[in-house]
Order: structure tokens, then sequence, then C-alpha cells
């Protein structure tokens, strides 16, 4: 099971270097998102696209909330 | 959504891989940073004021009028130690009996809002309910500061 963290984490990983990755749709993103956050969406999450991040850096996703 | 993707990473092979559980939702509440078409929508954390006094519930009233009025506010709110709002404390409850402690006048629970909510709606519902001021916290009921209706009217 992947690691859950809160935000007071995410702002330590993402200051070592961490990589921020909104899974919701892109409208969605579009209109507003984490500063610093790519955008996968989950429909769209594939081995190819998952080329986009840095597979020996921590990868933190999110949604909008408890989904 | 979030754990599906974080499981579908690690299939993937990605080893260090966090669910933030909570998601933007909780971020934007905290008043983190944010980016986007929607981003410059003036929200509430922007015109928040953090100065605002606070005071605990074992201090004396007489002691906390002086502080709240040196300050230059009419208004005070109460906090614990991890600043999780309890109360709040007006004018008249601040000219009450000077000896007794905070925690017999305060207003106890007030109204709150989180920083992220769209200014423009809460200045509409402070206008409807006739309300001077509300405070802001984030989701776990911390301290982020005051909105007042005339700061409001300047901003929007």
């Amino acid at each position: 099971m992947p690691n859950e963290i809160d935000r007071h984490e995410i702002k330590r990983l993402l200051a070592e270097g961490a990589q921020l990755v909104d899974v919701l749709p892109a409208d969605e993103y579009e209109a507003e998102h984490i500063a610093g956050a790519v955008n996968i969406p989950l429909k769209a999450l594939n081995r190819e696209t998952a080329t986009r991040l840095d597979p020996n850096r921590p990868v933190i996703v999110y949604c909008w909330d408890y989904q | 959504m979030s754990p599906r993707a974080a499981s579908r990473l690690t299939s993937l092979g990605f080893r260090e891989v966090y669910d933030y559980v909570a998601g933007e939702a909780d971020w934007f509440a905290s008043g983190l940073a944010r980016e986007g078409r929607d981003a410059a929508i003036p929200r509430v954390g922007d015109v928040a004021r953090g100065d605002v006094p606070t005071c605990r519930l074992t201090d004396l009233v007489g002691d906390v009028q002086v502080r709240v009025r040196t300050a230059g506010w009419d208004i005070c709110l109460v906090v614990n130690d991890e600043c999780v709002v309890l109360g709040r404390i007006r004018a008249p409850a601040l000219a009450a009996d000077s000896t007794v402690p905070v925690e017999q006048v305060m207003e106890a629970g007030p109204t709150t809002v989180r920083p992220d909510a769209r200014l423009a709606d809460v200045a509409h519902r402070m206008h409807d309910k006739n309300t001077h001021s509300v405070v802001v916290t984030t989701s776990d009921g911390r301290l982020v500061g005051l909105i007042r209706r005339d700061d409001v009217g300047r901003t929007l």
C-alpha cells in the first residue's frame, strides 16, 4: 500500500525534490491545482505517460479529497 | 482516485510513492499556494488579518481588554496551545468584569470560513447576515486570521 501523508510532510518532501502529481481530469487541473504540480489524469496514467516522472525521486499523488 | 493512481505508479516500478489523501481541498483550505485559471480569484485568505489579538481561556478579561485596545482592536479570539480557535470576545464582553477568566465571557464556537473560500461569496453572506467579521481557520481549526467587512469592501 502507498504511504499516506499530510500537507506538512508534503512540504518537506517537495523541498527534497519530490514530484507532485495531480490525477484529476485536465480541465479541473487547468482551473486550479497545487502550485508546482504536474497533471497526469488517472484515466491517462500508464507506462507511457509515467515517463514524465523520474522513477528515482519520490512521487506524491493527489486528487480533490478522499475520493 | 489518488489511491488508485498511487497503486498504478507502484505497479509501474516507482519505489517511493505517497498518497496525499486529503487532497487539494485540504491544501487550499490551509491557504497554501495554488496555480491555474481560477487562482487569481480573490479568496478569504487574501484579506484575513493575521494580527488579530488572541488570548487563552484562563487569561483575565481585564488583561485582555488592555492588550486588545492597545493594539487598536475591539475583538479578541480565544485559542489553545495549537492555535485552534475556541471562542471570541467582542467589545461588550471585554467591558465585563475584569477579574474573571476569558472562558466565562467568551462566545464559544464562532462561525469560521476556510482561507480558500471565494471572497465575493463570503462578502455576500456577511452582508446578508449583517456580520461585521468572520474568523478564518484551516480545516483543522487553526487560526489564520479575521476578515472584516471594511477590509472586504476595499478588496472587491
